[in-house]
């Protein structure tokens, strides 16, 4: 029998592997998109995990607009990639300062 | 009790492989280890009893985007020396940030409020009953506008990527009207002053 703190206890070590990730990555806009993926997945674990344990369908169906969006925002994020390899021949975070953030 | 070891089994793949997403050296590797996290995962909401969504995500993530992921990856051709920079500046912090947030999320997550009775009204189902027929019925009656919202904006993502990474090189011949539009005299025509032609001996011309 899984209880859901064990569900929720997975989910929140997934979120802090793709946030240490986050910080280990700066250099690799690849590997921050993918973070961003896992960080996703596990909010939607804890969706899952609720609809689940309360017993409510509504949770699932919020699961499925976040992958709706997730997976738009995937094509868009790689899009930009790819323009941004084209003009700058690299995929580093520190090469985007022309705008002087 | 079966279960609970199966659940622990894949909660142990799924960490794994989101950590060795993180800390892999080669892109491609991290792109593989991310499709495995995601298999694990569609095997704990198979356990939770979601089953659309963990086919749904094999489906959508694992065929879809991450395939999108690895083409990007190939097609890119990074300088992995320079990419790996400052993973040993950033580990110290990284690790840091990762275990307060651990600590965290642990007080909130493991205390007694999540055992309580509210947290286990799950629905006992026959095998006659379908998660995905249930959450058709929501979905199409309670949620219509949203879902229309939605396939609005996977449109807008198709047209945003599609725009953005058409590349601006001419390959045809096509005509720009603004062009046409915005030509003045001087653009087309240009006079040209030149001595007047003078008759040779020869009787040929020369300028």
């Amino acid at each position: 029998m899984i209880t859901l703190p064990e569900v929720l206890s997975l989910a929140a070590l997934l979120f802090c592997i793709s946030v240490a990730g986050i910080f280990l990555n700066r250099k690799n806009v690849i590997i921050l998109l993918m973070c961003i993926e896992l960080m996703l997945l596990s909010v939607n674990m804890n969706f899952i995990a609720f609809s689940h344990f309360l017993g409510d369908i509504h949770g699932q169906i919020f699961v499925f607009f976040i992958l709706t969006v997730a997976a738009a925002e995937a094509a868009i994020g790689l899009a930009i990639l790819v323009v941004m390899f084209r003009s700058k021949e690299s995929i580093n975070v520190d090469d985007l300062d022309s705008m002087k953030g | 009790m079966i279960e609970q070891i199966v659940f622990y089994l894949f909660s142990g793949l799924l960490l794994l492989s989101a950590s060795m997403v993180v800390v892999m050296r080669n892109p491609i590797h991290s792109a593989l280890f991310l499709v495995l996290s995601f298999f694990a995962s569609a095997a704990i909401w198979l356990l939770l009893q979601a089953e659309f969504l963990a086919i749904t995500l094999v489906l959508v993530y694992v065929g879809a985007v991450m395939v999108l992921f690895l083409f990007v990856v190939m097609m890119l051709d990074i300088n992995l020396v320079k990419v790996r920079e400052g993973f040993a500046r950033f580990l110290p912090v990284g690790i840091t940030v990762a275990v307060l947030m651990v600590v965290a999320m642990g007080l909130v997550v493991g205390s007694d409020y999540f055992l309580s009775d509210t947290y286990m009204a799950i629905k006992s189902v026959g095998p006659d009953y379908s998660n995905t027929k249930e959450l058709g019925m929501t979905l199409y009656t309670e949620y219509l506008y949203q879902f229309e919202i939605a396939g609005a904006i996977l449109l807008v993502a198709i047209i945003a990527a599609i725009s953005l990474s058409m590349s601006k090189s001419k390959v045809n011949k096509s005509i720009s009207p603004e062009d046409q539009v915005f030509v003045k005299k001087a653009d087309r025509l240009r006079v040209v002053k030149m001595q007047s032609e003078q008759k040779t001996k020869s009787g040929g011309s020369e300028a």
